[in-house]
């Protein structure tokens, strides 16, 4: 026998269902006005430094249907690297919003802050991204993957570079289509499937 | 960039997956699909995992925690089973997770959810919503004023039916810590048939998501409670972190 370790375990996830809208995007799934102030609207507001890009894109599954109720949270630092909560960080930057796929075509935008490069704990440099937290009907828990920037210089990224099979990186990367435009498609399971991470 | 410091935040306690539910499950047939084939890339948080949004506590409005009067904005009361739904947060060292956002949502008390993909033909409830939120107080507690929601069928296997269960979403301090879930009540025979609930393989996982009658928090002649207590991911909090590279 030990001493007993008193760490408790993490509550076990359970699928977001195919409502979840009511919950996070109300106005979205019919219930516009329960709540004075929606939250998750926009990850910046009027006077934010940087560049407003557009990224679009769809939810994907293993059967290549593009997924309607599909939705994420998005993450993500301001111009100038610095995430809201640090010193610092610019004021019209929340860096954090719900994204739905549209009912209909099931394509998703989100319109954002082009972010900058963060610095980690150890000092290593992340090149600019945006955290994803995909979640869904079917999707037990979570799935964190990230979108980079094919204009951007990946290449000493401490994230990229742990990908082994370095032609899966592509799949993070959102393709610039014109001026402060990308596209980027989350593909769930088989062909092309997205890098997903556990961190 | 480089004139900018490291920064200063706690790394997160790598989650352990086996207290989570398996992605796959044939008897949960949506996650046939929707399942990655490959194995996650697991590695150590990084700055943008051990950082998260940050809410404004005045933005909640003194209804948004009573979902029996949120829809009608306090006019008239949602039909069903009056119950209390409170508890609270810990991390997995046992620290308690203060202001916290807490979002809930969940069928009506005949089992119809206000959406427009919901085809059950289980009437809504005019004064029914069905969504709350909060944040929860220095030592972690929260509550939410609900009625109990009903059972329903779905879509699945032939005959599939959802036990009683109120969704849950909660934030943390960390994007990294980000949780939803689903809380079941206490008593239902339906939890031991749900092919949802059982894709979380740990029995013991399974039972901590089974909120017990708390009669203790009941109020008399008004509303019962049942009690959900909640463990979030934690942050490894030792004197040897933030070490320079190399070292």
């Amino acid at each position: 026998m030990t001493q007993k370790l008193d760490t408790l375990q993490e509550t076990a996830s359970q699928t977001a269902g195919p409502f979840v809208h009511i919950g996070m995007v109300p106005t979205y799934a019919g219930l516009g006005g329960i709540y004075e102030e929606e939250i998750g609207t926009s990850t910046f507001s009027d006077g934010a430094k940087g560049d407003v890009i557009e990224i679009t894109g769809t939810i994907i599954d293993g059967a290549g249907f593009v997924m309607r109720d599909g939705m994420f949270e998005a993450w993500q630092a301001d111009a100038n690297g610095i995430y809201p909560g640090q010193d610092g960080v610019d004021p019209n930057v929340s860096g954090w919003a719900r994204v739905c796929a549209d009912p209909e075509s099931g394509e998703w935008t989100l319109r954002t802050i082009k972010p900058g490069s963060s610095v980690n704990r150890d000092g290593k440099e992340q090149a600019p991204h945006i955290a994803i937290w995909v979640v869904a009907r079917g999707i037990n828990i979570g799935l964190q993957t990230r979108i980079y920037f094919d204009d951007e210089d990946n290449s000493g990224d401490p994230v990229l570079s742990r990908i082994e099979h370095k032609h899966r990186i592509d799949t993070l990367l959102a393709k610039k289509t014109e001026d402060g435009k990308y596209r980027f498609d989350i593909r769930l399971q088989g062909e092309g499937e997205t890098v997903f991470f556990d961190m | 960039m480089s004139n900018r410091q490291p920064a200063e935040t706690t790394p997160l306690i790598p989650r352990n997956r086996d207290v989570h539910p398996v992605a796959y499950d044939p008897n949960y047939k949506t996650s046939v699909t929707r399942s990655p084939n490959f194995p996650l890339l697991a590695m150590e948080s990084t700055v943008t995992e051990e950082t998260g949004p940050v809410f404004n506590q005045n933005k909640l409005g003194p209804l948004d925690n009573n979902l029996i009067m949120n829809w009608t904005q306090g006019k008239a009361p949602a039909v069903g089973e009056r119950i209390l739904m409170h508890g609270r947060v810990l991390d997995e060292s046992g620290r308690p997770v203060p202001n916290t956002l807490i979002e809930i949502w969940q069928a009506n008390a005949g089992g119809r959810y206000r959406h427009i993909k919901d085809t059950y033909f289980a009437p809504l409830d005019p004064n029914f919503g069905g969504c709350g939120r909060t944040v929860t107080d220095e030592n972690g507690h929260y509550q939410f004023l609900t009625i109990r929601p009903g059972a329903y069928p779905w879509p699945n296997r032939a005959n599939d039916w959802r036990p009683m269960h109120i969704h849950v979403s909660l934030f943390g301090s960390g994007f990294g810590q980000r949780l939803i879930t689903q809380m079941y009540f206490q008593g239902d025979p339906l939890i031991d048939l749900c092919p949802i609930l059982s894709t979380v393989k740990d029995r013991a996982q399974v039972d901590r998501l089974v909120a017990p009658l708390d009669l203790a928090s009941s109020k008399p002649l008004d509303f019962l409670a049942y009690r959900f207590d909640i463990v979030m991911r934690g942050r490894r909090q030792t004197m040897f972190e933030n070490k320079p590279e190399g070292m």
